[in-house]
């Protein structure tokens, strides 16, 4: 074990982007002191809340421990209250109260003036005061109309007030006036929270009877129900299956031909072999790790304005990494929620633990909000959110507002994890520009990229001469007399100052970006302790502005206490936190990770809510065989593989997907296992397999990602979409702007957890199999591979099913094969003219082409050479045509 | 073009397709169109509907009802009530409050009933959203649309039964467990109806609906999706009951007449610029949705059965002074247009247009904004057999909850089920072993507002 090798792993950086002055907010370098005071100073008090939903009782101890103050007021000496009462509670009264105050409910900018705690806290810029800091004081500056805020508004208060402001911070602006909490009351007792243990079936340990397996429980339940099951699938059938299912991809053709044969020799040692070599492959990392970017909400920008998050893909990287190594679960979620607190022994560990906690970070982010508390309570409202329907299969942020609606989760469960959420950073970048309100700084990794992005961006100059230019610049803007007041934006000289302003924060930047030797530094995302911890307060219905008794931080309580540790002022017990989720004693994690593998297998979850176990959710329809997948899974070191293989390997799996018409009388939804599931190919496995089969598939892993290369501002994707050859696992994720060939076909919202996708079956999706540039493009690309490799029609016709279907063609898909040569007549497919509103199809005339234009030369920025349908079609037409047809036939869409 | 005469036009290419299109087990066994036009359970009032879903909530209170109260101020329970943001005045003959937010709509007061006593379980979006469309907040369950389309089949099978504009996808506008044909078809109509960004020209049909032109020669085509047929008839000679087959089928031949029938109800060309004028197009701020409103009118004529509309940015918790006034400004004439011309092409009476959303927003300020609000909102309709002028239920006197005529998520759906001739007690399908229902055990239908 050694301590990390960086002492300071947080700078700023200040990202370059045009347009706007910065809404510069303070960046918070590792060892400064934080700037919001802890919420609550009060000693704790035991609470009144409720125990039979009507009588308040005292908390039972069982509970949550939380505080609320008594409506005292803070301690000051009795000739600082009197100056205070004299001269600064009325000039607050009278100049400040109207727009700040809780009582007149309103609180301009966030701020509100009539409590300590309200100008300790802050608002849009910060804490409004800082005892004995005149300069520092934002109040201050307001006040004296010094600099882009003017209170009041209207007009400056008179001198001798301000005087008494003056006096009064320099004094250590003693205030008496505490801050009237509301009283939370709650509805969820311990015995109610006792009762939802003892009774709801998944806040208890799963158990599994010694000798059991997946066959002995599934058959059982069959017989019972007097079932036979489907017989097991052929060669075929299972090859195309686990291909892909483990690695997203159908079989090549010489790997059906071995697998064939191998099967027939020995049906069992050649589906143990496959499975080996299949979770052997970097492919394997990619289909699952992107299961998991589903649950973990992965995108690369922040949503709602957008803005780039250009450190995404290292998240993205180290999930399929994490998958391909087989991470242990367990040890996969401490490095997700705490990888930043986690002895390491080398720089890389370091670097990947730090990149992990990027699950924090990537959410979406409302980043124009300018209240930075209403702001913090939704980023750690998401965080909560994601993290206990991901990982526990529980919606506890419900509780945010009110106790939850249906689990024994009081809102005070909640706020005890908020507490652990607002002792950490979170860090996620962003461009610091006119609409972004809240931009922070990056975790600075302690390797080097070996080919950083941006590398040649230097802008021409040295370290030592952008130091230089840009003092030269700072000085320039001093001597123009800085940034004018915010009223007067029309002046040259104030067009100028913004020019140059700009400028050095350009340069700043590129500073920032740079170690002294001139090399990049290499940023991520992720999560870091604060240097304050503190215990949030309940707030009610989720109001920032209507707090009410604080509670400690700590965790769920239903699921026991899972040795989760008090915190300290030391840890803000995330640590904790995250190993009481990736405990053995934890009911949830194990069941809802196996309920996911199972799903991805199956094709149907045995939770048919995979992110709600909760009272709510649906129960499992086999609990016995949930359980003991569960108890295999830990007892096998939380292996996916191991848990994976278990399975693939059962009868349950491996059996043909036939209809029989009495079990489905009986078990339509086939919750027995009486057969396979046929299911669609998701949006990634058909543009993979499409791909695959042109032959145009690029297995290599991009470097960083499309949207990282456009860099930092508002988020794109630099012309880089589906035409791209690279696995769809890479394709650029821009929320609210997904792919929409991939769209078309249930890629998931990125902006919440995806339990699971659904699987729509509509006519623009036949459209895009039919008449999309990329459809055709594969077809083309397959054809031409087809006609290479054989030469007569017969060759042509049968291997190209073998390869699309992975299986050879039956005799009436032959002859219809043949009869499609027979009757196909080439004719020249043209480009069509872009289409305008006034352009309707023309009836019965032979139309070619697609548009052409300024769509297909955008497309062609996405290094897919630019080809349409007109391009690629006129060659080798009925080939062609039949090529795009299989891959368009329900055979080729369905995974049998 | 009269709307009659594009109907028989419609239906030519149809018929002269027919036999290229029908293909599915189903309708080859039935004789029929799974699409083709059913029979309802009793007279309906309304034949189409339209949806127009205001996404993220927008405040009742400042709207449709009206509580003077709020005018005194004060406080009301968790905080201080914040007074209307605009000044309510009766409208028209029937003398409905609504306000000035709405100035373009409430000059149809006429025409609309409101519903003021809205109450749904969930004060989240998503599942409130979930529950509004499906009945259901926590399960993955029919869309509305779907039902409707399942119960009524659809006028016009060149065209999808249910069109989801504004690009909607997702779990609320599938079909669950209904078959595939039944989900919303997306439509893009170029611009997103929030991005408050026009440039002044209505979509093109390439944009709205991406590779709606086809690459191949029309023979060419038909030889390939002859084929393609054959290999999805055989999936279906290997394995009889594949839904998941039959689903692709009928989408491959929708998707084949779609490509002639899509362009034409796109085409704007043939409205005249007085027309577009009157929804907004060309104007920044209406220009989104009032091309999604004109276009919505073009596919009842055409004979789309089920049309929803999307308008988002109405979650207004901060600076809702500033911010409902906007959004209101980017709905109110479309909305307005929408309801003229279709009353003016007498197809008012049998379309039911629905303006609806999550929930609504609560009395009391919190911050700069409004709450959410789940114990008592407006949502209204228009035409399709309701009573114009009318209004149904209440909340209490300072709109934070439904206390009279209380119409919760699943009286809401039962009502408009009605509406259409269907039994929401008798539209079921069976799934899993049972019978489901849009609104599993509830529901009760509004008779009250019925004309």
């Amino acid at each position: 074990m050694k301590t990390p090798v960086l002492a300071t792993i947080v700078v700023a950086v200040a990202a370059i982007a045009g347009g706007g002055i910065a809404f510069a907010i303070a960046s918070a370098k590792s060892g400064s002191k934080a700037e919001n005071p802890p919420a609550d100073a009060e000693e704790p008090v035991s609470v009144a809340i409720p125990s039979d939903r009507n009588q308040p009782v005292q908390m039972a101890s069982v509970t949550r421990s939380s505080s609320a103050g008594p409506a005292a007021q803070h301690h000051v000496p009795a000739d600082q209250l009197e100056f205070f009462e004299k001269n600064i509670r009325p000039a607050l009264v009278k100049y400040c109260y109207d727009c700040h105050s809780v009582i007149e409910e309103t609180s301009r900018g966030g701020l509100v003036l009539d409590s300590k705690e309200g100008w300790q806290q802050g608002g849009d810029g910060g804490p409004a005061i800082k005892p004995r800091d005149l300069q520092g004081s934002l109040f201050w500056k307001a006040i004296n109309y010094q600099g882009k805020l003017e209170m009041p508004p209207d007009e400056k208060m008179p001198d001798s007030v301000i005087a008494h402001f003056k006096t009064w911070i320099e004094m250590g602006a003693p205030d008496p006036r505490k801050r009237q909490k509301a009283d939370f009351k709650t509805v969820i007792t311990a015995a109610d929270i006792e009762e939802g243990r003892r009774t709801h079936w998944s806040f208890q340990k799963p158990k599994a009877n010694p000798g059991a397996s997946i066959d002995k429980i599934v058959n059982a339940k069959l017989q019972q129900a007097g079932l036979q099951p489907s017989a097991p699938a052929d060669a075929y059938t299972l090859l195309r299956r686990l291909n892909f299912d483990l690695n997203g991809l159908p079989p090549s053709l010489s790997e059906i031909q071995k697998f064939a044969a191998a099967f027939q020799s020995d049906r069992e040692s050649a589906i143990r072999a496959k499975v080996d070599e299949l979770l052997k492959r970097p492919q394997y990392g990619e289909r699952w790790g992107r299961h998991w970017m589903d649950v973990a909400r992965f995108a690369e920008s922040s949503g709602g304005r957008n803005f780039s998050f250009p450190q995404a893909w290292r998240y993205r990287d180290y999930i399929i990494d994490s998958f391909n190594d087989d991470t242990p679960y367990d040890r996969f979620i401490m490095e997700q929620i705490a990888g930043d607190l986690l002895p390491v022994k080398t720089d890389e560990q370091w670097q990947e633990n730090l990149i992990a906690t990027g699950f924090l970070a990537i959410g979406l982010k409302h980043l124009d909000q300018k209240n930075p508390r209403v702001f913090e309570a939704d980023m750690i409202a998401e965080q909560i959110d994601t993290m206990t329907q991901a990982l526990q299969g529980l919606t506890v942020a419900c509780a945010r507002c009110h106790d939850h609606k249906y689990d024994p989760i009081p809102t005070a469960d909640y706020y005890a994890m908020e507490g652990i959420f607002r002792s950490t950073r979170t860090l996620y970048g962003t461009a610091r520009v006119a609409q972004n309100h809240r931009a922070t700084d990056l975790l600075l990794l302690p390797i080097l990229d070996k080919n950083p992005l941006g590398g040649s961006k230097g802008r021409g100059r040295s370290i030592a001469e952008t130091k230089a230019k840009l003092a030269e610049t700072q000085a320039q803007i001093r001597a123009m007399g800085g940034r004018r007041k915010s009223k007067d934006v029309s002046g040259e000289a104030f067009n100028k100052v913004r020019e140059l302003q700009r400028n050095a924060q350009r340069m700043q930047a590129e500073l920032d970006r740079r170690n002294p030797d001139g090399s990049l530094k290499t940023f991520g995302m992720g999560v870091q302790e604060a240097t304050e911890m503190v215990n949030a307060s309940i707030l009610v219905r989720g109001e920032v502005d209507q707090p009410a008794q604080s509670v400690q931080r700590g965790y769920v309580q239903v699921l026991g206490d899972l040795n989760f540790k008090a915190t300290t002022q030391k840890s803000s017990g995330r640590k904790g936190l995250a190993a009481a989720m990736a405990s053995k004693d934890n009911p949830l994690t194990a069941r809802v990770m196996v309920n996911r593998i199972w799903m991805h297998l199956i094709g149907k979850p045995l939770v048919g809510t995979p992110n709600n176990f909760g009272i709510s959710g649906m129960r499992p329809d086999n609990q016995e065989l949930l359980d003991y997948l569960a108890v295999r899974f830990m007892d096998h070191g939380w292996s996916v593989k191991s848990m994976i293989k278990e399975i693939v390997l059962s009868q349950a799996y491996q059996r043909s997907s036939t209809y029989g018409a009495k079990n489905y009388g009986v078990d339509p939804a086939n919750k027995l296992h009486w057969r396979a599931n046929p299911r669609a190919l998701d949006a990634e496995s058909m543009r993979d397999a499409m791909l695959t089969l042109s032959g145009r598939i690029s297995y290599q892993r991009p470097h960083a990602s499309a949207v990282a290369e456009a860099g930092d501002g508002h988020a794109s994707a630099g012309g880089v979409d589906a035409n791209n050859p690279m696995r769809s696992v890479y394709l650029p994720v821009i929320r609210d702007k997904p792919d929409e060939s991939l769209k078309l076909f249930d890629f998931p919202d990125a902006n919440i957890s995806s339990a699971s996708r659904s699987q729509s079956i509509i006519p623009t999706q036949a459209l895009f199999m039919m008449n999309s540039d990329f459809s055709a493009v594969q077809a083309a690309g397959m054809a031409k591979q087809i006609a290479g490799s054989y030469r007569n029609q017969s060759d042509q016709i049968r291997n190209a099913f073998l390869w699309a279907y992975g299986r050879p063609p039956t005799s009436p898909e032959e002859q219809a094969a043949g009869q499609f040569f027979n009757q196909y007549q080439p004719t020249r497919v043209v480009a069509a003219t872009p289409s305008t509103t006034t352009a309707p199809q023309g009836k019965g005339k032979a139309k070619g082409g697609k548009k052409g234009g300024k769509r297909a030369s955008k497309r062609a920025g996405g290094s897919s050479s630019g080809a349409t349908a007109a391009n690629v079609m006129n060659n080798n037409q009925a080939l062609t045509v039949f090529c795009q047809t299989l891959m368009a036939s329900a055979r080729f869409r369905i995974l049998n | 073009m009269n709307f009659l005469n594009r109907r028989q036009a419609l239906s030519t290419i149809s018929t002269s397709l027919a036999f290229a299109a029908m293909s599915t087990r189903n309708a080859l066994a039935q004789g029929s169109n799974p699409m083709a036009a059913k029979p309802t359970h009793f007279p309906a009032k309304a034949k189409h509907v339209i949806v127009l879903f205001m996404s993220g909530a927008p405040s009742h209170v400042d709207t449709f009802d009206y509580k003077p109260r709020l005018l005194q101020g004060g406080s009301a329970g968790r905080g201080k009530l914040m007074p209307p943001l605009a000044k309510f005045a009766q409208r028209g003959q029937s003398g409905l409050w609504i306000s000035g937010m709405f100035p373009n709509i409430a000059q149809h007061a006429d025409d609309i009933c409101l519903l003021r006593g809205m109450q749904c379980d969930q004060p989240n979006h998503p599942p409130a959203t979930r529950a509004a469309h499906t009945g259901s907040a926590v399960f993955i369950r029919p869309s509305l649309g779907a039902w409707t389309v399942y119960g009524l089949g659809t006028e016009n099978t060149d065209l999808p039964g249910f069109v989801a504009l504004g690009n909607a996808t997702g779990v609320n506008f599938g079909s669950a467990f209904l078959p595939a044909r039944y989900q919303a078809t997306p439509v893009n109509p170029g611009v997103k109806a929030d991005s408050g960004r026009g440039g002044g020209r209505g979509p093109t049909t390439d944009e709205a609906i991406p590779n709606i032109r086809p690459t191949l020669a029309n023979r060419n085509q038909r030889t390939q999706l002859d084929f393609l047929k054959k290999l999805n008839q055989e999936a279906l000679r290997q394995d009889i009951h594949q839904p998941a087959v039959e689903g692709i089928m009928q989408s491959y031949e929708l998707a084949f007449r779609m490509q002639d029938s899509m362009p034409k109800v796109m085409d704007m060309s043939r409205e005249t610029e007085v027309t577009k004028a009157m929804y907004g197009i060309g104007d920044s701020a209406t220009n989104a949705f009032g091309t999604q409103c004109l276009l919505a009118r073009r596919m009842v004529e055409s004979g789309v059965r089920f049309i929803e509309l999307t308008a988002g940015g109405w979650d207004h918790h901060t600076d809702i002074d500033e911010k409902l006034p906007e959004s209101c400004s980017k709905v109110d004439k479309p909305i307005a247009s929408l309801l003229a011309d279709l009353k003016q092409r007498d197809l008012l009476k049998d379309t039911l247009v629905i303006f609806a959303s999550e929930f609504g927003r609560t009395p009391t300020a919190s911050g700069s904004g409004r709450g959410h609000n789940n114990k008592g909102y407006t949502t209204w309709m228009a035409g399709g057999g309701v009573k114009g002028g009318y209004s149904y239920g209440a909340t209490d006197d300072i709109g934070a909850e439904a206390v009279d005529g209380k119409m919760h998520t699943h009286d809401w759906h039962a009502t408009i089920l009605h509406l259409l001739g269907l039994d929401h007690t008798k539209l079921t399908y069976p799934h899993a072993g049972r019978n489901f229902r849009l609104t599993d055990v509830h529901g009760i239908v509004a008779k009250d507002i019925i004309a």
